[in-house]
């Protein structure tokens, strides 16, 4: 019983591909998937535009969406239909082939980053051997569509935009792959599947999560800043600061274009939000030992879910970094972290087991995150506050 | 299979001829990244896991990037009035021809070269990170030196010329 319920989208999946005869129903199969991939993360896009806006509203003091349906909840259907009867305006002067394909292509890309994540036990579209570096791949050809999409529209805040999104995925990209590879090291696979299951094992009723290790915490922290400034997100959404951008890249887009946008920008959010999982929250398996007859993709999506929630309690509590600040921040300060994460982990890996490695590992992480604190901390000569034109 | 190979090398190559032919240079880079694309797919059509998505990963997301950044940064995107062929483009293709003259002619030798293996071998991932750490990692860590220098080389080009204050 508890098997059939873990499994019931597989079930699902094989009795509906046993109608089909023997040659068709591998490529069958297939497109069950990716038909699962393509209905189930837009629904969930959807509900997480309903408590983006509640849980803003909620931390701004008013009530945010409550007009369609109950308590507001169906906002996406009328935004949907919104979005779809409006009217497409191009620029006259935009260029038109590369302003159509770059929506396109950013969401394409993003979508095919689902193919590899395991989002339940045995569901997983297509196990690669090399389904983190698949990953990667597909989240650095998204670039070249934010590119096209800022240049296309011939408007200099798009331009502004665009560049400002290019750069800071550049930056950002090194600090995701390098904490990535720390899971590499002490899983020794780059397959999605094999990492959770490196993680699916018990210690009385606690998981080996990755994230339950010195390194493993030190790399999650600094994949989070990495992912929220690789999807954009507040604090580091320079790209499309409204004060200072319109909307950066997509600023001449409208109708569905912009929906496609808004879609790609969530999705990605959702699949590196999924990557995340993944690597250092131990993927679909349950946070104790007690807890593992409830299915596995309830616990992938809970953690997904869980993720975005803390994106959206960023985006209402933290403010905007400046430019200079978020290039600093990342070439300063995240990359030397993650660097000394590296050799961290490596020490993890060849110290054996004991309580020796947790304490030296601890100590080291430790003192170089107060260290480079302390030291950027008196480089800035933080004191009173002083105006230089407003008094 | 045959059919697969086709239609990837046709948009290879059109990827590639657009990037030479096409007026606009920015439409050129865009144009570029399609045969990188190309490529990649080539690679993977051959069971090169690992070489098609470091093609994409590091072709179409930071070379492509670059060129176009390049493009940008230097003289813009506008078309020169004088079109975009150089009045040696003759030589040009003289040289073209002979570079993909010797490397047709080594890929075509390297046939009878090496002796025919009866299967396909099955590389994964797992040993190209062997084989990058155990026998090949000298040659790894001088290119890995030999990168740390450029970065570090950059920066210095690109570091502001500071006052005696600071």
């Amino acid at each position: 019983m508890i098997d059939k319920a873990d499994q019931i989208f597989v079930l699902l999946q094989h009795w509906l591909i046993s109608f089909l005869p023997l040659a068709l129903q591998q490529p069958a199969a297939v497109v069950i998937g990716v038909i699962g991939i393509i209905s189930v993360f837009p629904a969930i896009f959807a509900l997480t535009t309903v408590f983006e806006r509640k849980g803003l509203g909620r931390i701004q003091n008013r009530l945010g969406p409550n007009r369609v349906g109950p308590f507001g909840f169906m906002q996406p259907l009328a935004d949907a239909i919104k979005s779809l009867t409006k009217e497409d305006v191009v620029p006259s002067s935009a260029n038109g082939p590369v302003h159509f394909l770059a929506p396109v292509g950013l969401v394409v890309a993003v979508f095919m980053g689902f193919a590899v994540l395991p989002v339940g036990r045995n569901m997983v579209l297509v196990d690669m051997d090399a389904g983190l570096l698949f990953f990667f791949a597909m989240g650095a050809s998204t670039e070249v569509s934010v590119f096209m999409a800022g240049w296309s529209s011939r408007n200099k805040y798009s331009l502004l935009g665009a560049m400002r999104a290019v750069a800071q995925m550049i930056s950002y990209e090194v600090v995701l792959l390098l904490s990535s590879v720390a899971v590499v090291m002490i899983t020794g696979s780059l397959s999605l599947t094999k990492i959770v299951e490196a993680q699916n094992h018990y210690t009385g009723i606690f998981p080996h999560w990755y994230i339950f290790t010195p390194w493993g915490l030190a790399g999650f922290l600094m994949y989070a800043i990495a992912a929220t400034a690789e999807t954009n997100r507040s604090p580091f959404d320079l790209p499309e600061g409204e004060s200072e951008l319109v909307a950066g890249y997509h600023t001449e887009y409208s109708g569905f274009k912009f929906a496609l946008f808004f879609l790609g920008e969530y999705l990605a959010m959702l699949s590196i939000s999924g990557l995340g999982t993944t690597l250092f929250l131990g993927g679909w398996s349950a946070p104790f030992s007690f807890l593992t007859f409830i299915p596995s993709w309830f616990w992938f999506f809970s953690k997904l879910m869980l993720s975005i929630f803390v994106f959206i309690w960023m985006r209402g509590t933290l403010p905007r970094l400046r430019q200079d600040q978020l290039m600093n921040f990342a070439w300063k300060f995240v990359l030397p972290f993650t660097l000394l994460d590296l050799f961290v982990t490596a020490l993890w890996r060849f110290m054996g087991e004991g309580i020796l490695r947790w304490i030296v590992c601890s100590a080291i992480l430790l003192a170089a995150y107060f260290v480079m604190g302390r030291v950027a901390m008196v480089r800035k000569h933080f004191g009173p506050r002083s105006y230089r034109y407003a008094e | 299979m045959t059919v697969v190979f086709y239609l990837i090398a046709a948009l290879t190559v059109a990827g590639a001829l657009a990037a030479v032919l096409l007026k606009n240079l920015v439409h050129c880079a865009l144009a570029v990244t399609v045969a990188f694309g190309g490529l990649a797919l080539l690679f993977l059509s051959l069971d090169a896991q690992f070489a098609g998505f470091v093609q994409i990963l590091v072709y179409i997301g930071a070379v492509a990037i670059l060129i176009v950044f390049a493009i940008l940064l230097t003289r813009g995107s506008d078309v020169p009035k004088d079109g975009v062929f150089s009045p040696t483009w003759l030589t040009g293709v003289a040289i073209a021809a002979a570079v993909f003259a010797v490397i047709g002619w080594a890929v075509i030798n390297s046939v009878n070269a090496i002796p025919q293996q009866a299967a396909v071998p099955h590389v994964t991932v797992h040993d190209i990170g062997i084989a990058l750490v155990g026998p090949y990692v000298l040659p790894l860590e001088i290119v890995a030196l030999l990168l740390t220098a450029a970065t570090v080389g950059a920066v210095i080009v690109a570091m502001h010329e500071k006052g005696g204050s600071e």
